[in-house]
Order: structure tokens, then C-alpha cells, then sequence
């Protein structure tokens, strides 16, 4: 049983897939969405990987390992924001944020 | 080779049971730990891909740092979760419409896909053997040469989300005494003493 490349897919594929479903099922609770975000994330360095050894190119890696830098950037930004709102709203439930009424 | 499936098949089910609990898990103290399991499983996965540079920094940066960070997260906000699972029915149905639709067109390209012979022929850097060059060696080697510029935006990406998190967080809290030292430099003799000739049996 070797082990290939489509293996590697399908896990990334299920992980990004319970990514967005936590996004959909977990509507109001925002800490859990960027949760979820991290999964997606995870999911596409998974693929960049598996590429990248299938492919023997080790460009891969290295924009996995720059995606990984967005997604500290974005998890630290996302929490700093979500601390704020806290702050001001007393709630963090995804149908309050409705200050500029957008 | 069956050794590798073994332990293949271990991360990727411990990887995708953690990520569902992530999600479906009530305590969301739970679900960070959840994540951190995953990220970790994640590690082995980059590890048997052979990509160690990766999967240690995976470990460091994801469990280290990001994981601690929604710890803390979780941990200080005073929230009512039960309040925030309402409506985690009511959204089920169509989330999982959508994720199943998601995921049938995933395993459909990874069922169909075909590479192009030559991309595997030509390989813009190719990976040396592990007795040339470790992995971290061969990383570094073409991270700081060809994909420079790509190093030095990264870390602007993160200087410009270290001073956003502290910018956001920062707050001037009324009511705090603190030390003000040019206004400390620019008081003179003039303004700051005051000699009076106190008259007898008076006081001031």
C-alpha cells in the first residue's frame, strides 16, 4: 500500500471542508469561525506540501512556510479585534456587530 | 511501506477527529486544544512528507504561539457560550448541504487530476537528497536567495500585525497617575517653588 500523493489531498480536502462548515454551523460564535479559518489554512499548507515533495520542487515549502505567516498575522489581528469589541460591546455574538449599520 | 500507511492512516484520522471536534465541540476551551492535537498530527503528516523544517515550525509557531493565543483569548473574555451555540441546529442543515457539495467537488479534482509531465521533469529548485543537504539547509538556501524579497515582506507582514494587535489593544485608562517626564523636564525653578514670607501668628 504506498502512500501517494492523493492521500495527502483527500486529508487536506476534508480538513478544508470542516473549515467551512465550522464557519457555517458556528454563526455566532466568532472565535470558533477563526478557528475554522486556521483549519482552512492548514488544509491548503497541507496540499502546498504534498505538492511540492510529489513535484521534488522545493518551492513549495517555502510559500507554505509564507502562508504560515499570513495566518499567525491574521490570528493575531483577528484576536486583537475581537478583544476590542469585546471591550465596547460586552459580547462577542457575530449578529451584534452592527455599528455602521452596514 | 506498511509501517508508512500505518502511521500515515494514525495522522490523518487523529488529524480530521480533532478538526471535526474543533468545530462541533461545546467548550471552546476544548476546541482550542483540539486544534493544537490537529496542528501537531499536521506535524507528522509534513514530517512523513519529509518537509522537517515545517512541520517543526508548525509545532512551534501553531501550538506555541497561535494556540496560546486563543487560550488566552477564550480564557479572558467573559463569555456566556452556551448563549453563542443558539441556532447551531438551525444553520446545520444548510452547512451541511454546502460542505458536502465542497467536498464532493474536492475528491472529484483529487480523484481526476493529472500533472503535466513536464512540470516533474523541470522543477524550478529541485529538493536535494537528504544525505546532500537537510531539509532546513536547502530551505534557507532558497528562501534567502531567490524568494528574498518574498522573506523580507513576511516580516513586514508581521511588524505591520505586531503594531496593529498593540495599537488595537492599547488604552488609555482615565483616572491613572502616570509619569510625564518632558512635562517633569520643563518645569523650572520659577514654577515649581515658591518662597513666601510667612507673617507671625498668621500662617498663610
Amino acid at each position: 500500500m504506498v502512500i501517494g500523493l492523493g492521500h495527502y489531498l483527500t486529508v487536506a480536502a476534508v480538513l478544508f471542508t470542516l473549515g467551512v462548515f465550522g464557519i457555517f454551523i458556528n454563526r455566532k460564535n466568532v472565535i470558533v469561525i477563526l478557528m475554522s479559518i486556521e483549519l482552512i489554512l492548514l488544509a491548503v499548507n497541507i496540499n502546498m506540501v504534498a505538492f511540492s515533495t510529489h513535484l521534488n520542487d522545493i518551492v513549495g515549502q517555502i510559500f507554505a512556510m509564507l502562508i504560515l505567516t499570513v495566518a499567525a498575522a491574521e490570528a493575531a489581528i483577528g484576536l486583537a479585534i475581537l478583544v476590542v469589541f469585546f471591550r465596547n460591546r460586552g459580547s462577542i455574538a457575530v449578529e451584534d456587530v452592527n455599528m455602521m449599520r452596514g | 511501506m506498511t509501517v508508512t500507511a500505518a502511521f500515515f492512516y494514525l495522522f490523518a484520522t487523529i488529524t480530521i477527529a480533532s478538526g471535526f471536534m474543533v468545530i462541533a465541540s461545546r467548550n471552546p476551551v476544548q476546541s482550542v486544544l483540539f486544534l493544537i492535537l490537529a496542528f501537531v498530527n499536521a506535524a507528522g503528516l509534513f514530517l512523513m512528507m519529509g518537509a522537517e523544517f515545517l512541520a517543526m515550525i508548525l509545532v512551534i509557531v501553531y501550538v506555541g504561539a497561535v494556540a496560546v493565543l486563543f487560550l488566552f483569548v477564550v480564557m479572558m473574555l467573559d463569555v456566556d457560550f452556551a448563549a453563542l451555540r443558539q441556532g447551531f441546529l438551525q444553520y446545520l442543515p444548510i452547512g451541511g448541504l454546502i460542505g458536502a457539495i465542497f467536498l464532493l467537488e474536492l475528491i472529484l479534482v483529487v480523484g481526476a487530476y493529472a500533472i503535466d509531465p513536464g512540470l516533474v521533469r523541470s522543477p524550478a529548485v529541485p529538493i536535494p537528497a537528504p544525505d546532500v543537504m537537510t531539509n532546513t539547509e536547502a530551505l534557507g538556501q532558497v528562501l534567502y536567495t531567490r524568494y528574498f524579497y518574498f522573506f523580507q515582506a513576511a516580516g513586514l507582514i508581521l511588524l505591520v500585525a505586531m503594531i496593529g494587535a498593540i495599537v488595537l489593544t492599547l488604552r488609555e485608562r482615565v483616572g491613572v497617575r502616570r509619569q510625564d517626564i518632558s512635562k517633569q523636564n520643563a518645569r523650572t525653578q520659577e514654577t515649581a517653588v515658591e518662597v513666601r514670607k510667612v507673617p507671625f501668628r498668621q500662617g498663610i
